[in-house]
């Protein structure tokens, strides 16, 4: 083997020896568990029709229980194991977004309901409000505009 | 004591390692070592209400644990050289507050064990103490707050990441004893090789393992057989093979006698630990629970143990500096 000197040598060496993601595997369980959770919000979309809403309030609805149901499988501890298996698959979808509330608001609750829950509950969802508000204003604008 | 070499401490009176003790959390109870281990918990929070607590109480016991194992009365203890992974080590301070023992904080990241164990057995041969306990603890869960998301966010870690190891170890050096004994030392510099990848420590700190392994084996003129084992503190798996093929290109070859703390807690395949174990806790209760009996029952007559840290804090990291890596030795003999 070369002496390695330079950090640049070490680099080279670093990524021979670390493992890389099984990143097929990844892709095709993010794709199927994607899918599914969006079959099941278009399951609760189609019921809500069927039940009458109007397509605004039954797609209100549709966000509401998704929204509920990670939260809820967020405290049981279970949202965690699924997301670890699928990935980009519950982080993309609505799924992802409650959950990245939800888990520091458990995980904070130690330092108090103001400074820990109230004060961290944005920590990792935070920029993605920040980008995704701001990014909507000057879509909106352009929009206005043309 | 004396200066041997560049950065080596060879005392002429060796300090012995009195007693040791261990416990660990609930997953490393689950791994291949559990049965070397004092105590093992059935919970990460062990009836507290933060993890911080948990871990504060689990250093708390382990001192309190050492002390009783040793027959010593607390106040036997001079000193207690303690550190942690937490912001300003809190699990010591809060775990040790009410022991009445003089105390320093000790801060090398994984590395704190053999620090506090260096500076502990410099004060024991320089007649500065005639008992001192040096201890450690990591905790999964703190540390995940601490340096990366919370718990329940459902996200991936990637193969080269490990896992911070639950649990404290703590041993008492002292002037009296049959042994193990401290007959050198060699604290380690900081080596920065550019990692910057907070999911590839054992990558990150290979570099300044290897710095201190040759720099051992050239102060003392001693070669990687004179050892039956050399333990590095947390590489893991991918560090370990790092580490051992770099030793090989300088011309040490520690292949058969060469292990890792973080590879030896768990299981890979079986506890989903991806590189193995790491935290200040993996070497500590891995030497505490397993090699220190192995050279009590002689089966073993020398040991090299280089407790390994990488030296970052989350803000380091988002501010996109790389991670410097520190590893001090201690060569334990009978």
């Amino acid at each position: 083997m070369e002496q390695i000197n330079t950090q640049k040598q070490y680099d080279k060496l670093v990524k021979e020896k670390s493992p890389n993601s099984p990143i097929l595997r990844d892709c095709f369980n993010a794709f199927w568990v994607g899918g599914l959770i969006c079959s099941i919000g278009q399951i609760i979309l189609d019921f809500c029709i069927f039940k009458g809403m109007d397509a605004t309030l039954a797609s209100t609805v549709v966000s509401i229980a998704l929204i509920a149901i990670s939260a809820l499988l967020t405290s049981l501890n279970i949202f965690n194991r699924i997301g670890k298996f699928a990935g980009a698959g519950t982080l993309i979808p609505i799924t992802g977004f409650a959950n990245s509330i939800v888990s520091p608001a458990i995980e904070y609750k130690s330092e108090g309901y103001v400074m820990g829950v109230g004060g961290k509950m944005f920590t990792v969802a935070g920029p993605v409000l920040v980008f995704g508000i701001s990014t909507s204003i000057i879509v909106g604008i352009i929009a206005s505009i043309f | 004591m004396h200066k041997i070499g560049k950065q080596t401490i060879c005392f002429d009176n060796p300090p012995s390692i009195l007693e040791a003790a261990s416990i660990v959390g609930p997953k490393e109870a689950d791994g291949p070592m559990a049965s070397y281990f004092d105590k093992c918990l059935e919970d990460e929070f062990w009836g507290e209400k933060s993890w911080e607590k948990a871990e504060s109480k689990i250093i708390k016991e382990t001192v309190n644990l050492v002390v009783a194992k040793s027959n010593l009365a607390t106040s036997d203890i001079d000193y207690v050289f303690a550190g942690d992974l937490l912001n300003q080590c809190i699990s010591s301070d809060f775990g040790l507050r009410e022991s009445n023992i003089p105390y320093f904080g000790v801060f090398g990241a994984c590395s704190t064990f053999t620090e506090s164990m260096c500076i502990g057995s410099v004060f024991v041969e320089a007649n500065g103490a005639k008992n001192v306990i040096c201890a450690t603890s990591s905790h999964f869960c703190s540390a995940e707050k601490q340096f990366r998301f919370p718990l329940e966010l459902g996200t991936q870690r990637p193969p080269t990441a490990q896992w911070t190891v639950t649990g404290s170890g703590a041993v008492i050096l002292s002037q009296t004893g049959q042994g193990p004994y401290i007959t050198n030392i060699t604290p380690g510099k900081i080596v920065d090789m550019g990692v910057k990848d907070a999911n590839n420590m054992g990558a990150a700190m290979a570099p300044a393992a290897l710095d201190t392994l040759i720099t051992h084996f050239q102060d003392t003129g001693r070669k990687p057989s004179y050892y039956d084992a050399i333990i590095t503190g947390d590489l893991g798996h991918v560090g370990k093979e790092i580490l051992a093929e770099m030793a090989q290109s300088k011309g040490y070859n520690i292949n058969s006698n060469y292990n890792d703390c973080g590879v030896l807690m768990f299981d890979k395949e079986k506890q989903d630990t991806h590189a193995g174990g790491s935290g200040c806790a993996c070497i500590a209760t891995v030497f505490s629970g397993y090699f220190f009996k192995q050279l009590k029952d002689k089966k073993m007559k020398r040991i090299l143990l280089i407790a390994t840290g990488a030296l970052m804090n989350s803000t380091s990291m988002q501010q996109g500096e790389s991670i410097p890596g520190i590893a001090h030795a201690i060569s334990i003999e009978i």
